[in-house]
């Protein structure tokens, strides 16, 4: 959220995806948050991932609630149009959008505070209510804007930058998302993008509500030995469960992949994810298998990444409410307006 | 009996008590719907408590031939099914008027009055002797009241009877049962009691083309013609039915007729937050949206009002208010959210508020909400009650004129974007105040902009710098007077003689406010009138005001809101607006108006111009 114009020059040999648009197309305006936050590498990932996607940047409409995270909108995709709403209310906003236009792309921003704390009702509904949309929590376990308060992802026992420990039980948004009904539900962190951008590449080709959960440590106040968000702690404790490909509809080369390793996911839109084995027997298909390993890890300390589930035969809300297929902030008057004559059958039946 | 009988043709109450969820309303229903089909005009008033079954419930049915639709107080007939309500309900029947009871368990006569009219049928034995089914027996009882009070009142059997083949039409079987239970009624009354008593139903033309809803309806018919196609809502009374009509509606207008699907998306959110999120997410993206709520909605969705507010993103909201504050009486009426509605979210908020007066007006000043709404960027309240929006209503039919186009206000487009059009999404380019938005997708490269609820500059870039802000609140200011040239007039009737005493009122207390205006004229106090149909107001509700010595202020709460709105808004001297108030749940009366505006001229020492100076009270 800056006053500050980015520069527009760029290197006229910069490489161009298949819309003509460069890397520098998906930018927005320059960050204001900490040097070294994590949310700044979530902001690099989503670019990538838009641009290696070659996403039309004003086909995209990006929420966000209130709090660092949120304020991140405004430095990616500056050709798109954002909203930063109230706190934790992001996923209302975002499912009225959502019901307006369904043609478009929704990328909804949020934060531990203002997913976990204030908006988890708006939060497990949205999940529940399966509205298409790449729902990311940036995930630091600390009240950046107000100065370092626990949220309610940090851990139990885990101590903040004035020495105080934790003594309440975090709240693990995989793990909710998962059992209220997202069918793309994926873990990362900010410090690995190689991990981090196909697993958001993934989730804006799935044709439903898809959640990823990306620890991103906060430099300032959540970044210190005894913390369980901090760069160190996560780097030491990655669990990765597989690793992901993501091969576009128009552009399928699964040749190159080796077989036997793999796991194909073919989602709504014909895209495919490939599913690069890391962990033994782990099942991104079984919702109930997924809970249990996420529990089983996280007790052992271990941060569970990866794309933990998906179910790529997922419906949206636009299914379920059987809307037509136009979206219906473009519908005319003609298609909206029952004229005079319904009027005047109806006061019939009302005499 | 002392007291002689009532004997009244046209114009009359009679009050049903009920017990919640004994399926009486569609017997009641059909009584006043038989008058109408007489051609007398009828006011039909539910008064029901906060419960499903069980708990005391009456109906009350208006009879005037004269048209006036206000609640009248008191009844002249009272049909006395609920024994909980015995005492009371006996006690209400006005001197000389009639009780109408299930007389198979008789009743020793300490539980009468000497100066009514007692009329018992044994309903109980009769179903019981007629039917086999429990339910039957009660659902059918009701209707063989109705068939008694036909005989009673000297209606027309066959209205009844071919209201009753028009609502179960293709059901034979339906249709047979209830007409059945009509004619036993029916026959036993004229049998066993004096038919027809001193109340009377006769054949007149004074119905016209009206027509009967309730308000709740209208809104949501009126929320469809308006190009409403997102609805976000949780369920609260009285606001329920709106949403209810809305979906009812768009399945019978607005599905595809090619694949059946819907042009409208109506989502129930887990709370009044997250519907007015919805509300303001879908405003955001070009679509009609609404929601429908009461004051307790009202007062949880007041952060979003703000943002939506300061955003300047077009929302309606339709306030059905009910008894407040807090939970209050749910299934009461009052006029108690103006403050809260007009001054809606913390800071220098202000918002358009509409006030329909009856169905007619739910329905066209709803459909006027969205373009206003579009047309200022920004909420806009449709101020019912539940006076108006749940009890069904005699009201104008409704109209549309075919060439009407909706207001999609100031967007910039694709084309405009591309010739090189300055975009500033907070600009006031017009010098109105209201600045042109771009729906997200319009173009590749320009018009994007990041929409927030903190400050910024005209060019929507977040800005903490003082001047800065100061522009925008100017500029929100400037769009708030635009407003009062685009919102609906207010509405000026002048006193048949002149005079400088003036009435100002809104919303449901109109029809009450049109009896008591014809009442205080019959004895010689002459008032002008003017109802206030928006917010901001008009000059010509300051002008109303200045020109008269003393102006009455009608409204239904406890605090004066709309008194108090007048005088913050118009910077008036408190001295000149005389409250008249009424807050006890029920609708307002024309008795009560015209009782205290008759007392303080009295007590004010204020004449009409021309006439004697009225008697000082001692």
């Amino acid at each position: 959220m800056t006053y500050l114009a980015k520069p527009k020059l760029h290197s006229a040999d910069a490489p161009r995806n298949a819309l003509g648009y460069t890397r520098r197309d998906y930018e927005g305006a320059i960050s204001t948050l900490c040097a070294g936050c994590g949310h700044d590498s979530i902001s690099a990932s989503i670019v990538q991932a838009c641009f290696d996607l070659d996403i039309e940047p004003h086909k995209v409409a990006k929420l966000s609630g209130i709090g660092c995270s949120s304020k991140t909108p405004d430095y990616f995709l500056g050709n798109s149009h954002g909203f930063n709403s109230v706190h934790g209310r992001m996923p209302s906003v975002l499912t009225g959008a959502a019901l307006a236009n369904r043609n478009l792309l929704y990328l909804g921003v949020s934060g531990d505070g203002d997913s976990a704390s204030i908006g988890i009702g708006q939060f497990a509904h949205a999940m529940r209510r399966g509205v298409n949309m790449t729902y990311i929590v940036e995930n630091n376990g600390v009240y950046g804007l107000t100065k370092g308060q626990f949220s309610a992802t940090a851990d139990k026992g885990s101590k903040s930058k004035k020495g105080v420990i934790n003594s309440d039980s975090p709240i693990d948004l995989a793990m909710l998302a998962l059992q209220l009904g997202a069918t793309y539900v994926a873990r990362s962190f900010s410090g690995d993008k190689e991990q981090l951008v196909p697993l958001i590449k993934g989730a804006l080709r799935h044709g439903g509500p898809a959640f990823i959960d990306v620890i991103s440590p906060c430099v300032t106040f959540n970044n210190h030995a005894g913390s369980t968000k901090s760069y160190d702690y996560v780097r030491e404790h990655n669990a990765a469960v597989n690793r992901l490909d993501v091969i576009l509809p128009k552009a399928q080369i699964e040749a190159s992949y080796p077989p036997g390793s793999l796991r194909r996911v073919v989602q709504h839109d014909g895209s495919i994810l490939h599913l690069r084995k890391v962990g033994v027997d782990y099942d991104p298909s079984d919702r109930i298998g997924a809970m249990n390993h996420l529990q089983e890890r996280q007790a052992l300390g271990e941060i569970v990444t990866g794309l933990l589930y998906v179910d790529s035969s997922g419906q949206d809300m636009h299914t379920h409410l059987n809307t037509v297929e136009k979206s219906l902030n473009q519908l005319g008057d003609a298609y909206l307006c029952p004229g005079s004559k319904a009027l005047e059958a109806l006061n019939a039946m009302l005499r | 009996m002392s007291t002689p009988a009532i004997q009244h043709c046209n114009d009359f109450v009679i009050k049903f008590a009920n017990v919640n969820g004994s399926g009486s309303a569609s017997a009641n229903e059909l009584f006043a719907r038989a008058i109408i089909r007489m051609g007398v005009p009828v006011a039909p008033r539910n008064i029901f408590p906060s419960n499903i079954q069980g708990l005391p419930t009456w109906y009350e049915v208006r009879v005037t031939e004269a048209g006036w639709l206000g609640a009248r107080g008191g009844c002249d007939m009272m049909v006395a099914m609920n024994p909980q309500t015995w005492d009371r309900d006996i006690a209400a029947i006005e001197p000389g008027g009639y009780l109408f009871y299930d007389s198979t368990k008789p009743l020793p006569p300490s539980k009468f009055r000497d100066d009514i009219t007692v009329l018992g049928i044994p309903l109980t034995a009769m179903c019981n002797e007629e039917y086999e089914d429990a339910r039957q027996r009660q659902l059918f009882k009701n209707i063989m009241y109705v068939g008694a009070l036909i005989a009673l009142l000297d209606m027309e059997f066959a209205a009844a009877e071919q209201l009753i083949v028009d609502r179960y039409r293709g059901k034979d079987q339906l249709i047979k049962a209830n007409v059945n239970a009509l004619r036993l009624g029916y026959d036993y009354a004229k049998q066993h009691l004096p038919c027809p008593i001193g109340l009377r139903v006769k054949r007149a033309d004074a119905v016209g083309d009206r027509i009967m809803i309730d308000g709740n309806s209208a809104c949501g018919l009126g929320a469809v013609f308006g190009g409403a196609t997102v609805a976000g809502w949780y369920p609260i009374t009285p606001s329920t039915s709106v949403i209810e009509a809305f979906s009812s509606y768009c399945r019978k207008f607005r599905t595809d007729p090619d694949n059946g699907r819907a042009r409208y998306a109506i989502v129930q959110a887990e709370d009044e937050l997250a519907s007015i999120g919805m509300v303001i997410g879908a405003g955001w993206n070009g679509a009609r949206a609404f929601t429908a709520t009461s004051g307790p909605g009202i007062s949880l969705m007041q952060e979003f009002f703000g943002l939506a507010y300061f955003a300047e993103i077009p929302a309606v909201i339709v306030d059905v208010q009910r008894g407040s504050p807090s939970t209050g009486m749910p299934t009461r009426t009052q006029q108690s959210d103006l403050l809260s509605c007009a001054y809606a979210s913390h800071g220098d908020t202000r918002h358009v508020l509409l006030f329909p007066e009856d169905a007619y007006e739910c329905f066209s000043l709803t459909a006027q909400a969205f373009d206003l709404a579009e047309r200022l960027q920004t909420p806009v309240f449709v101020l019912s009650d539940l006076d108006m929006g749940m009890n069904e209503q005699l009201c104008a039919p409704f109209n549309w004129d075919d060439s009407r186009r909706y207001d999609r206000g100031k967007l910039m487009t694709y084309d405009e974007l591309e010739a090189g059009k300055d975009f500033g999404r907070y600009l006031d380019v017009d010098g109105d105040g209201i600045p042109y938005r771009t729906i997200p997708g319009t173009h590749p490269t320009k018009g994007a902009y990041f929409t927030r609820g903190t400050t910024r500059n005209p060019y929507a870039k977040y800005s903490e710098i003082g001047t800065d802000y100061v522009y925008n609140m100017e500029r929100l200011r400037r769009k708030f007077n635009t407003a009062k040239d685009l919102v609906p007039a207010p509405i000026l009737k002048k006193a048949e003689q002149p005079t400088h005493v003036g009435v100002i009122y809104y919303g449901s207390t109109a029809h009450a406010m049109a009896e008591a205006g014809a009442k205080l004229a019959a004895d010689g106090i002459h008032v002008d009138t003017l109802r206030v149909r928006a917010f901001p107001f008009s000059d010509e509700v300051m002008e109303f005001i200045a020109e008269r010595d003393a102006v009455f202020v009608v409204e239904q709460n406890e605090s004066a809101q709309l008194r108090t709105l007048l005088i913050n808004e118009g910077e008036i001297d408190p001295k000149k607006l005389v409250r008249v108030l009424h807050y006890d749940g029920s609708p307002i009366t024309a008795r009560f108006i015209a009782g205290k505006i008759a007392d303080a001229l009295t007590d004010r020492k204020i004449s009409p111009i021309g006439q004697p100076q009225r008697k000082v009270a001692s």
